[in-house]
């Protein structure tokens, strides 16, 4: 087996026993990226020179065994919103195409302390705004398991890079479910946190009370590696939680005897593809062999989730991205013949459409006026949709889902109808309007040979749980080993 | 009936001040005047993507403390919003700011005018927000419209404010100038804020109407922005109030609009077009929880509260005798009133005190340029011994005023003074009585008047004697002895 296909808890294994070096690794995932990539188109920026000097000073922990941790030496990709000083950040804007931030995400630095390698940054829809990579400003991001098709969004790149064994790890973010959704679309581990988990500082805001930054990874085991890594509370973000973070990896289960799954009622609707349906079902009957005891429950707001969400994000997205302006970074139209006229163009040039959309609709939910039928309301109705989860979670431990009503769908199928788009992120918005812990793991293929993921949701700061069930499945399946052809 | 019988005039004033915390608001950033541009900055008070605010409690600590000194209510759960508009000085293009939470609500504060007279005025509310950077820009006309280029010093973004909104209950600029004076000396006093206009640390819009006495319904009112003293305010406001008169008697109907105070023309002039109706579409920032405040906090704060300006000035008069207007002078700042104290105290003689420090000291510092009474050269100490020449007669008063100007000026001690130039006081009554010889000798017109009836002429007298004494001759006894010498 090549380096680039193992996982964190294989290579860390043979690094230690000093059988590989760090350098061998990234030669490996390289190769790997430059074989495949141009299919791909994964990546926006490949960082070489700074992956290597990062894999020597690996290498020097390792040999001298000092602070030597799990991702000592691992390649890990980056989903293009997470500043990191010096290295274009364009969160796959135009606006910013170029722009070099002055200093480092949090979960960059804590990545670097552990001795992480950095492959590059990896393609997103512009802002995060989008579930299908093709909002990118720079090119569309192609699912490795069919090349015509999307990879999900907004973390689509991180997705279809840990899928093509272009990196061995990535980050992703998630705000309506850009983590989880592309990890279904490409058979990876995608998992989002609890909101306040992982420091957002550095991460490139879209929606601040929904953003949050999460592993994608090819198992679940390797997952647990990442987020103990990235968790934490921060000192530059005030919604991160100073909550205790367990060691996950060493904590963590094989067994979910007599563990509740319960499964919401609002969430097994017509609309899911059959495959999809019919693949849940027999993720329900792995979990009932494995001992587990399978609950009917209720999330009874679920209908407005997707209608509270496009109020809230685009609303909080409006505000985080009026700062481009021209003024101080990012793109500026040189001709304008004043302020106004500044903004304006700029503006007008440097956003993408759905950007746009975006933007006009978070505007118009806060005017004077609407504030209070929409952004108001909107908030209303989401601490509702929260209540629903809170009395589910006195029922049952774990809520499982399909992450999305489909497999992957053509570029360029839905990108003409913005609506039919949202929908693909129907299961992923409701928790995370509730801010709830969610992962999505493989768990089958459809006819087309198209991945299929479901949802593990557990209460705020049960990471461990959805850990717990999510690894007994992946020890008594091996939909997570498929990896595609190409 | 004048126009000034016939309307009432409104005036609400908001009052933005600077607080003197170590760092900004929202980031580690030194919060300081006067350095070069753009030094005091981080990803944070830049606005870039991906930074989030980290709020400074000292912020909270000094806008409790303002607000208790205000005599307002703290609130126990308040939030930060966000303020959305597009200005290159706003790097985020919003700008936190407290929208319907507010740290302190419902408070009062009291002046007092020059007859004495006590008012109360309400304080609506006090938020706490962040200021924005400065523009300069690159004019050769010094209008911004013609500004080839515009540059942007963020050192100022992010500098805590404290905003401080009245409730509409000035009835003059005189009461606008009165509690303002009030605001800047409970701030100073609290040690939460410089207050310093011209480093810009204390900002004031007013919003100004007028109505027919007797009616209920407020006017429209019409808010001024860019007055940079407090005189600047008082005359701004009677500007303003003379305009609305003017077209209330015309029939003009007066418009909701902003102006802005032309200090060099002395007028105001609408903000037209810049302004419209703005919406700053509020919503609460996602990005800082909510602001619990503890009553043990707010305890904690208000036991830190030094005696307020308005308690020193009844003190002052109740324990000094003094009147209310000098009380009010004396206790405007309290390095002042300290000084008082001391003079006071040292001399037992408060009244003596007040009018010494009130007239010469105050009217010298001035001449000056000097603000800090802390670095006069007279202390509190010569001042009050200088006083104690004056009453055990070494000295007299006029003669005082001699040895202040020295002692200003070297800072030498008044008795050295006294002695080096020869200034003690002629109490020998033989010595007098040569002079006043000399003087009725020189004068015998003068004095046949003064025989003949006509008093008013002493006067002249007593002039001409303490002249040939260079001013030496005890007051006192030239009057008696002239008297005696004279028979009347």
């Amino acid at each position: 087996m090549e380096l680039y296909q193992q996982t964190i808890e294989e290579l860390h294994k043979a690094l230690t026993e000093k059988k590989i070096k760090p350098k061998d690794i990234l030669d490996s995932v390289y190769q790997r990226v430059d074989a495949v990539d141009h299919k791909v188109k994964a990546y926006l920026l490949v960082t070489k020179e700074l992956a290597y000097t990062m894999a020597a000073t690996a290498e020097d922990r390792l040999m001298k065994n000092e602070n030597v941790t799990e991702l000592t030496g691992i390649p890990i990709g980056l989903k293009d919103n997470m500043c990191l000083e010096g290295v274009p950040t364009t969160c796959a804007a135009k606006m910013l195409a170029g722009y070099r931030p002055p200093y480092t995400a949090t979960v960059l630095k804590k990545l670097t302390a552990a001795g992480a390698v950095f492959t590059g940054k990896l393609n997103m829809d512009e802002y995060a705004f989008g579930s299908s990579t093709e909002n990118s400003s720079f090119f569309p991001t192609h699912n490795p398991w069919d090349l015509e098709r999307v990879p999900g969004g907004s973390s689509g790149g991180s997705a279809a890079a840990v899928s093509a064994d272009m990196c061995i790890a990535s980050l992703g973010s998630d705000t309506g479910g850009s983590i989880k959704q592309p990890a279904s679309l490409c058979s990876v581990t995608g998992f989002k946190p609890t909101y306040g988990r992982v420091s957002r500082y550095g991460l490139i805001a879209f929606a601040s009370s929904l953003d949050q930054i999460g592993p994608m990874t090819k198992t679940v085991r390797d997952n647990a590696i990442m987020l103990k890594h990235i968790a934490g509370a921060d000192e530059n973000d005030s919604t991160s939680a100073a909550i205790n973070i367990p060691n996950y990896l060493k904590d963590i289960k094989t067994d979910v005897k007599g563990l509740r799954i319960g499964l919401p009622e609002e969430y097994f609707i017509d609309g899911i593809q059959k495959e999809v349906k019919e693949a849940m079902q027999a993720a329900i009957e792995v979990y009932k062999k494995l001992g587990a005891q399978i609950v009917k429950v209720n999330l009874l707001h679920t209908d407005y989730a997707v209608d509270v969400y496009y109020v809230v994000a685009p609303a909080e997205a409006s505000s985080n991205l009026a700062r481009f302006d021209g003024v101080q970074y990012g793109l500026r139209d040189t001709a304008a013949q004043n302020m106004i006229d500044m903004y304006k163009r700029s503006r007008q040039q440097g956003f993408g459409k759905e950007t746009k959309r975006r933007i006009m609709l978070g505007t118009y939910v806060l005017s004077s006026g609407y504030y209070e039928a929409y952004y108001k309301k909107a908030q209303k109705v989401r601490a509702l949709i929260k209540q629903d989860f809170d009395e589910a979670f006195k029922k049952v431990d774990i809520l499982l889902t399909p992450t999305s009503p489909t497999t992957s769908f053509k570029i360029g199928e839905k990108s003409g109808d913005p609506l039919t788009m949202y929908l693909s992120d129907i299961f992923t918005i409701a928790p995370n309007l509730a801010g709830l812990p969610g992962m999505s793991i493989p768990c089958g293929f459809d006819e087309k040979n198209l991945p299929i993921g479901m949802q593990l949701l557990a209460k705020p700061f049960g990471e461990q749980d959805i850990f717990n069930a999510a690894n007994a499945f992946q020890y008594a399946t091996d939909w997570h080993t498929r990896r595609p052809k190409i | 009936m004048s126009l000034k019988e016939k309307y009432e005039i409104v005036i609400g004033l908001e009052v933005h001040a600077e607080l003197n915390t170590k760092t900004k608001i929202f980031c580690g950033c030194k919060n300081e005047f006067g350095a070069e541009a753009n030094t005091y900055v981080c990803p944070n008070c830049l606005g870039l993507p991906g930074s989030l605010p980290v709020f400074n409690k000292q912020v909270l600590h000094h806008a409790v403390k303002a607000g208790l000194a205000l005599n307002c209510t703290i609130a126990h759960k308040s939030k930060f919003d966000r303020k959305n508009y597009y200005y290159p000085d706003l790097p985020k293009a919003y700008q936190i700011s407290q929208f319907d939470m507010p740290i302190a609500v419902k408070g009062y504060l009291d002046i007092v005018n020059k007859q004495g007279e006590k008012k109360r005025l309400g304080i609506t509310r006090l938020h706490m927000e962040e200021d924005a950077g400065k523009l300069i820009h690159l004019t050769k006309t010094g209008q911004i419209a013609d500004a080839e280029e515009s540059l942007v010093d963020y050192n100022r973004g992010g500098v805590p404010l404290a905003e401080i909104v009245s409730e509409p209950d000035m009835r003059s600029s005189e009461d606008a100038y009165l509690y303002l004076s009030a605001v800047k000396a409970i701030l100073k006093y609290t040690n939460v804020s410089d207050c310093n206009m011209e480093e810009g640390s204390l900002r004031c819009d007013a919003n100004i109407s007028i109505r027919p006495f007797g009616q209920e319904k407020l006017g429209v009112k019409v808010e001024v922005k860019n007055m940079n003293s407090f005189n600047n305010v008082r005359k701004a406001i009677d500007y303003e109030v003379e305009r609305q008169m003017q077209m209330a008697e015309a029939g003009e109907a007066i418009i909701q609009e902003t102006r802005l105070w032309d200090a060099g023309k002395a007028k105001t002039f609408s903000m037209r077009g810049k302004e419209g109706a703005h919406d700053y579409r509020y919503f609460p920032e996602p990005d800082l929880p909510i602001l619990e405040t503890s009553a043990e906090y707010i305890n904690t704060i208000k036991a830190e509260l030094p005696e307020l300006p308005l308690q020193k000035a009844e003190r002052f008069i109740s324990q000094y005798g003094l009147p209310a207007y000098d009380a009010g002078v004396l206790t405007s700042e309290i390095p002042l009133a300290d000084y008082f104290e001391k003079v006071a105290k040292l001399s037992a003689e408060p009244k003596l005190s007040s009018n010494w420090i009130m007239g010469d000291l105050l009217a010298k510092m001035n001449e000056a340029g000097e603000a800090d009474i802390e670095k006069v050269k007279v202390t509190p100490e010569k001042l009050a011994k200088m006083l104690g020449l004056i009453k055990n007669a070494t000295i007299s008063g006029k003669i005082a005023k001699t040895v202040f100007e020295d002692m200003y000026a070297t800072g030498n001690d008044p008795e050295q003074i006294v002695k080096e130039k020869g200034l003690v006081q002629i109490t020998d009554t033989k010595a007098i009585e040569e002079v006043i010889d000399k003087v009725i000798a020189a004068n015998p017109a003068i004095v046949a008047e003064i025989k003949g009836g006509k008093v008013q002429a002493m006067g002249f007298m007593t002039g001409q004697i303490m002249k040939e004494s260079k001013g030496k001759a005890n007051p006192q006894l030239v009057n008696e002895l002239l008297k005696k010498k004279l028979g009347v």
